[in-house]
């Protein structure tokens, strides 16, 4: 189980991306502390700032499908959950 | 300037760097034409692949890089490329520039990667991708205006089209003239590199893109909760069927066809241990290697074809889930399902899966997967031992035993996989990330070279050692030899020869190890023979009982029942045993073509070796149980 506190909103008035609704926009906020946000998703572009959308879910509910930066890629649940996002 | 002095003596270097998709691999062709080299960097097995700038007057060698996000290693593919642009890779000399490629209709994330291109501090030029794309969905492509904001050379290409390549070969030739990139500030992070591509993509308008509208038309049917999984399983259902009966005509025709050189060596040649090297040794191991071409080929076409039009992306995104379970990824699945047909494409074909332990876990459970060599050894001994009933009337016993060894091998190589996950291969698992291309039409010339890059590598680096090895074992089978004696009918002396040989003698020394699970040393032979492929065995028992030939289906198998024990007069072979032999077979990896592509594949012998030997403990121990079990239920 992650813990509670990546469901809950944060201070800034954060989100986990995983509780966004598909199909609304979001900007990636800046993240929790202790949880950065992997160097492998900011090389794709996940950097504080950026908007993005949840464009769908996998058939079996994992993975989701993201919008950024002009393209589209997918990511598993644990990682999307561990993304904090402002909804616009 | 006293660079171009020297370089005037040895080749220019260039490297094409960029994302995966980004169309890197059409513009190498576009540029090399068909001077490519296909090889592997020392150690590893990521993909090296340089060519010859065409029709330029100075030889400039272009180096194509793996496509990459990012060039800080984290990954195989990624490690060379950090490594080659630091000049840092043994045996590979130092770049004079870099090339850039970035899908233009990408470049709010592309020009993270070229602003850290910059650190290298080499010459770069830029390269702009697809930008017929981008005039399609109403957006404006200004290489003149980006290289003003840049610094450096900047050319728009549509690279399967040859649009815009002109100046791209001019500038090639000359990397130490291109424009020097503008002074910035230093980038310590993703943050940072970020902000300035959000402040270049605000200057050219690269935000004001349209949306890819057949992309999304497409995907509302193919990623449909339902519809979604009706393709997929449509698809893979027509790959399924290409790899297993489309490819059998060519496969049989390779195999008559060197059968029939092989008769046609004998009647020409005198008679003999050299002619018989020449026909079983050689032309066999050559036409055992070949004969795996139409599989790859077909199955490479496949591969190709869908990782060009995009939809593999989306095949592995909706089967991600699954794989999921049992720590595999959604790219394992064509492997997987391909192995089906052959370990030996289903293992090539893993080269999709990026992350390398995943790819690893489905390389070491992929010869779990019911193959269609196990298939002849199953039909015997199943049409031999298996009584032809049908349970309630409906069911087939013997369909229902083909069945459960068919089920048997995908949950072994699923629960294999689980328990690697959680064993050697565990660990932090990796960032799951996976782009979803836009749909974008195949180009046939760029797809048939791929296909036969994969046939050539497979030639190259798997068929030298199948073919070694299958001429290691004919000399098994054959030598010593028995003494001539020419009262005895030629099957009669090909069994001879047979026991006189030294697979036999390892038969009959393998006995007090196999004797547990219901084998006498004729299958301990057989099991020696079928190391060069599986379905050897039937064709070594033929030769053992002196039945004329291996298509002497119902000979053999009435051989089989009547084999009695001299000492017990008891038979010598029953359900229990032909079971046990079965389940055997369903777990060992009696395949050195399998061995050859797995070390190929990981770039040492270690994993092959380790599989080897798990897999046969696993086949042992379940032989036993099997036999043990049976022959107490039927006694």
């Amino acid at each position: 189980m992650q813990p509670a506190e990546k469901r809950e909103t944060g201070a800034d008035g954060s989100i986990s991306l995983l509780a966004l609704a598909v199909g609304a926009r979001a900007r990636i906020a800046e993240p929790l502390a202790g949880v950065p946000i992997p160097r492998r998703l900011a090389d794709l572009g996940f950097v504080p700032g950026t908007e993005l959308q949840i464009v769908r879910r996998a058939p079996f509910g994992d993975p989701i499908e993201l919008e950024l930066r002009g393209y589209r890629l997918c990511l598993r649940a644990e990682q999307v959950e561990a993304l904090r996002v402002l909804p616009a | 300037m006293s660079a171009a002095v020297e370089l005037v003596d040895r080749p220019v270097r260039v490297a094409l760097v960029g994302a995966p998709n980004a169309g890197k691999t059409t513009l190498f062709n576009a540029l090399t034409g068909s001077s490519a080299k296909v090889g592997n960097y020392p150690g590893v097995t990521v993909e090296r692949r340089e060519g010859a700038l065409r029709n330029s007057p100075r030889p400039v060698r272009v180096l194509d890089l793996p496509g990459t996000y990012s060039v800080v290693g984290e990954t195989p593919d990624e490690e060379i490329v950090e490594k080659v642009l630091a000049g840092r890779l043994a045996g590979e000399s130092e770049l004079d520039g870099i090339v850039a490629v970035l899908d233009a209709t990408t470049l709010r994330r592309g020009l993270g990667l070229l602003r850290e291109l910059f650190k290298t501090g080499r010459p770069i030029a830029l390269v702009l991708t697809m930008i017929d794309e981008v005039r399609a969905r109403g957006g404006k492509v200004e290489p003149s205006r980006l290289s003003a904001l840049l610094g450096i050379p900047v050319l728009g290409v549509v690279g399967h089209r040859g649009v815009g390549m002109d100046p791209l070969f001019r500038i090639l030739q000359e990397p130490w003239r291109w424009s020097k990139p503008v002074a910035l500030p230093p980038a310590p992070d993703a943050a940072a590199r970020f902000a300035w591509v959000d402040e270049v993509s605000r200057k050219i308008g690269a935000e004001a893109l349209e949306p890819d509208t057949r992309t999304d038309r497409i995907d509302r049917v193919l990623l449909h909760p339902l519809a979604g999984v009706a393709v997929f399983g449509l698809v893979m259902l027509l790959l399924f069927q290409s790899i297993f009966s489309w490819a059998v005509p060519a496969m049989n025709a390779i195999d008559a066809g060197f059968g029939e050189l092989a008769r046609l060596s004998r009647a020409a040649l005198p008679g003999g241990w050299l002619t018989d090297l020449w026909t079983d040794g050689v032309l066999a191991g050559v036409g055992s290697v070949l004969v795996f071409l139409p599989q790859i080929a077909i199955l490479f076409t496949f591969i190709h074809l869908l990782q060009d039009v995009g939809y593999m992306a989306r095949a592995a995104f909706v089967v991600d889930r699954v794989m999921g379970w049992v720590g595999l990824q959604g790219r394992s699945f064509v492997p997987l399902l391909s192995c089906y047909a052959c370990a030996v494409p289903g293992i090539m074909a893993t080269r999709t899966i990026q992350s390398p332990r995943e790819r690893l876990a489905t390389i070491l459970v992929a010869p779990f997967m019911t193959c269609s060599a196990r298939l002849p050894v199953y039909t015997l001994l199943i049409a031999a031992f298996v009584p032809h009933k049908s349970l309630l009337g409906v069911v087939g016993v013997q369909g229902l035993v083909l069945f459960a060894l068919y089920l048997l091998g995908a949950a072994t190589a699923l629960g294999s996989a689980a328990l690697l996950g959680s064993t050697l291969l565990r660990g932090k698992p990796s960032v799951f990330y996976m782009e979803l291309p836009p749909y974008r039409w195949p180009t046939l010339r760029l797809l048939a070279k791929q296909v036969w890059h994969s046939a050539r590598a497979f030639l190259k680096r798997a068929g030298t050692i199948i073919l070694a090895t299958s001429i290691v074992l004919w000399g098994l089978l054959s030598f010593p030899r028995a003494a001539p004696d020419p009262g005895r009918t030629p099957a009669e002396s090909a069994r001879a020869n047979l026991e006189a040989s030294t697979a036999a003698r390892i038969g009959h020394a393998l006995e007090p190890a196999i004797a547990p699970l219901g084998f006498d040393w004729k299958i301990g032979v057989g099991l020696v023979a079928s190391l060069a492929a599986r379905e050897v065995i039937v064709a070594t028992l033929a030769q053992t009982y002196a039945v004329a030939s291996k298509e002497d289906f119902a000979g053999l198998r009435d051989a089989l029942r009547a084999d009695v024990n001299a000492a017990t007069g008891k038979p010598e072979f029953g359900l229990p045993a032909a079971l046990a032999l079965c389940v055997f077979f369903v777990f060992a990896l009696q395949c050195t073509s399998t061995m050859a592509v797995m070390a190929r594949e990981t770039g040492t012998w270690r994993w092959p070796a380790l599989a080897f030997s798990y897999m046969l403990a696993l086949a042992w121990t379940a032989s036993f149980v099997t036999y043990q079990v049976a022959s107490r239920l039927t006694a």
